[in-house]
C-alpha cells in the first residue's frame, strides 16, 4: 500500500509524457493493474459511472419499447421486431415482454444507474480527493465492489436473453407472482438470475458503503474536521449509512423469496390455488416481503436522492461564488432525512390491509420528511440570491436539480397522506411523482456533477454547445412526459397497463399517451447527445490548462491536472477553513482554497 | 424502409447538432473566452426566464385540455370528502410550486454574473431556518390532521346496515359472491377451489353458503344509498380493487382478508347523464401487478335502486344450485362434502373466462 503511495506521483509523471494515449505504450499487464483490476479509487469511479452510462442506455431504451406500445396501442413497429425478435412479433409487442421490459427498467434504473452508477462514482471520486486521502480505506474492497457489481450486471444481463424472459412481476418482485413459476412467464429462471443479480448487488453496495464511512471517518487530512466538509461528502456519507443498513433487510427478503421458490418453505405463500391445483403452502404472508422489500425499498429513494443533493448544493455554491446558505442546516435537514427515512416505509402499503392505525402513523411520519426537504430547497434558493451566477452547464442542471425537486416533492405529500393515497395509489400519479423527484431529478444532480467534475476525471471539458442543448430538451422533456401524467393519475389510470383501449374511464387519454410517448422518445435521443458529448470528450475535448478551472475552495481542485494514484504529489495539503470561503482573498479571487491559513483577525466561518 | 429512414434521419440530425457544437467552440477560443462567456451568460439568463414563461403558458395549456378529464365525477360518500380534500392539498402544494418555482428562476435571471456585481457573503440565518423549518411543520400538521380524519372515517368499521359482498381475484378476472337472503357468508377453504363447479371453494357443509350466489362475469351489483362492505379476498397472486369513481382501493391479498367499505351515491343510470356518455359504467381495475393479464383484469359495477337489484337478484341461481345441477345430486346438501366432490369429474363442460 504505502509503496503504491510512494510511485503515485512518478506514475502520474509517466502518464503526462503520453497524455492523450492511454494505454497503448502501457505493458500488458500495467494496463490490466492501471485500467481493469484497477485499485485507483478515480479508475473505480469511472469504471461505475461507465458502466452505469451503458446501463442507463439500454434501461432507456427498454423505456422506448414500452412507450411505443403505450403511445401507439394498434400500431406495429417492425423495428422492434428486429431489437427484440420473437417477443415482438411483427412488431407488436408480447404483453409478456412488456411487463419484463417495464420490470428491468425499474430495476435497472434504480439500482444499476441511479445507485450504482451514481454513489459508486462519485462516492468513489469526490471522497478521498474532497477529504484528502490517498485513496479508500481499503482499494482492495473498493475494487470487489465494482467487480461484485460488475458480476451482477453480468447476471442480469443474461437474464434478458434466456428463453422465458427476465423478471416481469414489477420492480418490487411482490411474491407470489415473482415466487410462483405458473403465475407468470417471468417468474420463471428469469426470476432466479434477478434475484442472483441482486443479491450479488447488495454484496457490492455494501463493500462500497463501508468503505466510504471508514474512509470520511477515518481518513481526512489534518485540519479537515468533520464540520469543514464539504456537502458533497456528507450527503455520500448519510447515503452510505442508509445503504449498508438497510440493503441487508433486503438481502434477508431475498433470501426467503429464493427459499420460497425452490426449497419449499412458506415464508410469503398462503392458500393459492394456481395453475388448477391447490399449492401446499399454507401460513405465510405475502406483506412479510412488502415490509422488508420497503424497509430498504425507502431508503433507496434517498440514497439515490442525496448524492444528488450534496453535489447540488456544492455546484450551485460554487457558480453562484456564494457560500451555501445555512450548512449546518444542510447538514441537520440531512440527519434529519437520514432517520426519517428508515421509519416511512410503510406509505407504500396503505392498501395492501395493513391496520389502519399503523397506517395513521406512517402518514405522519411520512408528512414530517417535508419538512427537512423544504428547508433543502429554501437553503437552495437562499444560496443563489444575491449571488453572481456563472450560467455554466452543471449550474443549469443544479437549477434544473431545484426545479423538480420541488415539482416532485409537493406530489409526495399528495401520496404520503394515505386518505389521499387511497385513490391515487398504483395509478399514474404515481409514476410522475417518483420519475420527476428520483428519477429526472436525481439524474440533474448526476449530471451537475458529471458536467461539473469531468475535468478532475479526464482532465478535459465537455463540450458546452452540446451541454445546454442537453440541458434544455432533457428539462423541457421532463415536464412535457410527466406533467400530463398527474391528470391521469387523479382520473384514476392505473400504472404498468399494456393497452387501455378497453378501458372506459382510461382510454380517453389515448391521444396523451400518444404525446407522452413522443416526448419520450424524443428525450432519449438527447440523452444520446449527452452520451456521444462524453465519449468524445474523454478523447478530444477542450483540455484543461489550470488547476482550478471553476474556481473551487475545495481540495480536489489542488491535485495536478493529471491526478495520479495517490492523488497529490508530494505531502497531502493542510486544512485550515471551511469549504465554501467564497470571499475576496485579496489577489482579485473571490474565493480562498481551504488550504489557506485563516489571516490575522479573520474570524472561521 | 421508413423505419431506416427514420434512424439515417436521426443519425444526420445528431452529426448536424455534433458539428455546429464543435464549431462553437472553437469560435469561443478563436474570439476570446471571455467575451464570449459573457454572452453565453447572458443568453442562458434569458433562456431560463422563456423557459419558465413558456412552462407557464404549458402549464395552463395542459390544464385547460385535460381539466373535464382529470377527476371523474366522484360517486360515494367518501368520494365527497376525498375530492375536497384533493382540492386543499393541491391548492397549498400549488402557492408553493408557483412560490418556489418563481423565486427559483427570477434569482438565477436577477443575480445573473456580470463584470460589476459580486456575491453577497451571507453563510447563514438562523431565524430564517426557523421560520421556514416551521411553517412547512404547520402546514404538514394541518394536512395530516384532515388527512387522518378522513382515513379513520374511511377504514373505520362499516355502518351495521351495510351490505356485505365479496369480491375475489384470479388470473386474470373477479369473482364475486352475494351472501345470499341469510346475509351470510359462508366458510370456503382453497383446497376445495375447482375451476369447474365451485370457483371459490365454498365448504358444501356449511349452511350459509347453500344460498349464495357466485357471478363469474366481473359485474358486481350495488344498491344505491346503501352502504356496502366488501370482502376482499385472492386466489393467486395479489391483486387491487381498484374503484376510481368511489375514490376507494383495496389490496387483494392471498391467504388474507381485506375489506373496504363505501356507499354508493349515483346510480349507473344518473352517472351516463351526468358525464353525457350512454356507455358509461364503473369499472373496477386491478390496480397491483398480477402477471400478463394485468391491464385486462376488468370488473364493472352497476349501481341500481333497491327494486331493480331486487329483481335482478330473483333471476340469480344460488351457486349451489348451479354447480350441483338437481338431476345429477339427490341427495340433500346437508349429507356432506364427498357428494360434490364426486361431481366434479363429471362436470366439465362449463366454460371460464
Amino acid at each position: 500500500m504505502s509503496d503504491v503511495i510512494i510511485q503515485g506521483p512518478n506514475v502520474a509523471h509517466t502518464h503526462d509524457a503520453h497524455a492523450d494515449h492511454h494505454g497503448h505504450e502501457h505493458h500488458e499487464q500495467h494496463f490490466i493493474t492501471k485500467y481493469i483490476f484497477s485499485q485507483d479509487h478515480k479508475i473505480i469511479a469511472k469504471q461505475f459511472l461507465i458502466t452505469g452510462i451503458i446501463w442507463a442506455v439500454i434501461g432507456a431504451l427498454m423505456s422506448v419499447f414500452f412507450r411505443l406500445q403505450l403511445g401507439f396501442p394498434d400500431q406495429t413497429f417492425p423495428i422492434m421486431e428486429t431489437f427484440l425478435g420473437e417477443w415482438a412479433k411483427g412488431g407488436k409487442l408480447n404483453p409478456e415482454f412488456y411487463y419484463a421490459l417495464v420490470t428491468m427498467h425499474g430495476t435497472i434504473l434504480v439500482f444499476f444507474v441511479l445507485t450504482a452508477g451514481l454513489s459508486g462514482t462519485f462516492a468513489n471520486l469526490l471522497i478521498p480527493l474532497q477529504i484528502g486521502a490517498r485513496d479508500m480505506a481499503s482499494p482492495f474492497m473498493n475494487m470487489l465492489s465494482y467487480w461484485f457489481f460488475f458480476v451482477a450486471s453480468v447476471f442480469m444481463f443474461v437474464s434478458l436473453f434466456v428463453q422465458t424472459g427476465p423478471a416481469s412481476g414489477g420492480w418490487t418482485t411482490y411474491p407470489p407472482l415473482s415466487a410462483l413459476k405458473e403465475a407468470s412467464l417471468g417468474s420463471g429462471i428469469g426470476m432466479d438470475l434477478w434475484l442472483i443479480s441482486m443479491a450479488l448487488f447488495v454484496v457490492s453496495s455494501l463493500l462500497g458503503g463501508l468503505n466510504y464511512i471508514s474512509t470520511i471517518l477515518n481518513m481526512r487530512t489534518k485540519g479537515m474536521t468533520m464540520t469543514r466538509m464539504p456537502l458533497t461528502i456528507w450527503a455520500l456519507f448519510f447515503t452510505a449509512v442508509l445503504g449498508v443498513l438497510s440493503f441487508p433487510v433486503l438481502l434477508s427478503g431475498f433470501v426467503l423469496l429464493i427459499f420460497d421458490r425452490n426449497f419449499g418453505t412458506s415464508f410469503y405463500l398462503s392458500e393459492i390455488f394456481i395453475g388448477g391445483k391447490a399449492l401446499p403452502h399454507v401460513g405465510g404472508s405475502a406483506i412479510l416481503y412488502q415490509h422488508l422489500f420497503w424497509f430498504l425499498g425507502h431508503p433507496e429513494v434517498y440514497i439515490i436522492m442525496l448524492p444528488g443533493m450534496g453535489m447540488a448544493s456544492e455546484v450551485l455554491s460554487n457558480h453562484s461564488r456564494k457560500p451555501i446558505f445555512g450548512y449546518t442546516a444542510m447538514i441537520i435537514s440531512l440527519i434529519g432525512i437520514t432517520v426519517l427515512a428508515f421509519l416511512v416505509w410503510a406509505h407504500h402499503m396503505f392498501v395492501t390491509g395493513m391496520s389502519p392505525f399503523l397506517g395513521s402513523v406512517f402518514v405522519l411520519l411520512t408528512l414530517l420528511i417535508a419538512v427537512p426537504s423544504a428547508v433543502k430547497v429554501f437553503n437552495w434558493l437562499t444560496t443563489i440570491w444575491r449571488g453572481n451566477i456563472r450560467f455554466t452547464v452543471p449550474m443549469m442542471f443544479a437549477l434544473g436539480f431545484v426545479s423538480l425537486f420541488i415539482s416532485g416533492g409537493l406530489t409526495g405529500i399528495f401520496l404520503g397522506n394515505s386518505a389521499l393515497d387511497i385513490h391515487l395509489h398504483d395509478t399514474y400519479f404515481v409514476i410522475a411523482h417518483f420519475h420527476i423527484v428520483m428519477g429526472v431529478s436525481a439524474f440533474f444532480g448526476m449530471f451537475a456533477g458529471i458536467y461539473h467534475w469531468f475535468p478532475k476525471m479526464f482532465g478535459r471539458f465537455m463540450n458546452n454547445t452540446l451541454g445546454y442543448i442537453h440541458f434544455f430538451l432533457t428539462f423541457a422533456g421532463a415536464y412535457l412526459i410527466f406533467w400530463p401524467m398527474h391528470y391521469e393519475g387523479i382520473a384514476g389510470m392505473p400504472r404498468r397497463y399494456y393497452d387501455y383501449s378497453a378501458w372506459e374511464s382510461f382510454k380517453q387519454f389515448n391521444d396523451l399517451n400518444a404525446f407522452i410517448s413522443i416526448a419520450a422518445i424524443l428525450v432519449f435521443f438527447a440523452q444520446l447527445l449527452f452520451v456521444v458529448n462524453f465519449f468524445v470528450s474523454i478523447f478530444r475535448g477542450r483540455k484543461m490548462t489550470t488547476k482550478n478551472p471553476w474556481g473551487s475552495p475545495t481540495l480536489e481542485w489542488t491535485t495536478p491536472i493529471k491526478t495520479g494514484h495517490g492523488n497529490w504529489e508530494g505531502d497531502i495539503p493542510e486544512v485550515h477553513r471551511w469549504p465554501y470561503d467564497y470571499k475576496d482573498d485579496g489577489n482579485g479571487n473571490d474565493f480562498i482554497p481551504q488550504t489557506v491559513p485563516l489571516k490575522p483577525g479573520e474570524e472561521a466561518h | 424502409m421508413s423505419g431506416l429512414l427514420t434512424i439515417a434521419l436521426i443519425i444526420l440530425v445528431f452529426v448536424i447538432i455534433y458539428q455546429i457544437a464543435k464549431a462553437s467552440e472553437y469560435a469561443t477560443i478563436l474570439r476570446g473566452e471571455e467575451k464570449i462567456n459573457a454572452r453565453v451568460n447572458r443568453t442562458m439568463a434569458w433562456l431560463l426566464v422563456v423557459f419558465f414563461l413558456l412552462g407557464l403558458y404549458g402549464i395552463w395549456l395542459c390544464h385547460d385540455a385535460l381539466i373535464d378529464k382529470m377527476l371523474p365525477v366522484s360517486a360515494s360518500n367518501h368520494g365527497v370528502e376525498y375530492d375536497s380534500m384533493l382540492l386543499v392539498t393541491l391548492i397549498v402544494t400549488g402557492i408553493v410550486f408557483f412560490l418556489t418555482q418563481t423565486i427559483l428562476f427570477w434569482f438565477a435571471f436577477r443575480y445573473q454574473s456580470t463584470e460589476k456585481r459580486s456575491s453577497f457573503f451571507y453563510a447563514h440565518n438562523n431565524k430564517l431556518e426557523l421560520i421556514w423549518t416551521t411553517i412547512p411543520a404547520i402546514a404538514m400538521a394541518c394536512l395530516v390532521a384532515v388527512g387522518l380524519r378522513n382515513w379513520g372515517r374511511m377504514t373505520g368499521a362499516a355502518p351495521s346496515n351495510a351490505a356485505v359482498v365479496e369480491i375475489v381475484g384470479k388470473q386474470f378476472n373477479w369473482i364475486i359472491r352475494y351472501p345470499g337472503k341469510d346475509g351470510v357468508l359462508g366458510k370456503k377453504d382453497f383446497r376445495k377451489i375447482n375451476d369447474a363447479n365451485n370457483v371459490l371453494g365454498l365448504d358444501w357443509t356449511d349452511k350459509d353458503n347453500l344460498d349464495d350466489v357466485v357471478a363469474q362475469n366481473g359485474e358486481l351489483h350495488l344498491v344505491v344509498n346503501k352502504p356496502v362492505s366488501l370482502v376482499i379476498g385472492s386466489r393467486d397472486v395479489i391483486h387491487d380493487v381498484g374503484l376510481a369513481h368511489f375514490r376507494m382501493k383495496m389490496d387483494a391479498v392471498p391467504g388474507i382478508t381485506t375489506t373496504m367499505w363505501f356507499t354508493p351515491t349515483i346510480t349507473t343510470a344518473k352517472m351516463k347523464e351526468i358525464t353525457g356518455n350512454k356507455d358509461f359504467v364503473y369499472e373496477i381495475s386491478c390496480d397491483q401487478m398480477c402477471g400478463k393479464g394485468h391491464y385486462s383484469m376488468r370488473g364493472t359495477i352497476i349501481v341500481e335502486t333497491q327494486a331493480e337489484y331486487d329483481a335482478w337478484m330473483a333471476k340469480q341461481q344460488t351457486y349451489y344450485a348451479s354447480a350441483n345441477p338437481p338431476a345429477a345430486t339427490p341427495a340433500p346438501a346437508a349429507e356432506g362434502a364427498a357428494q360434490p366432490e364426486q361431481k366434479t369429474d363429471s362436470v366439465k363442460a362449463i366454460t371460464m373466462k
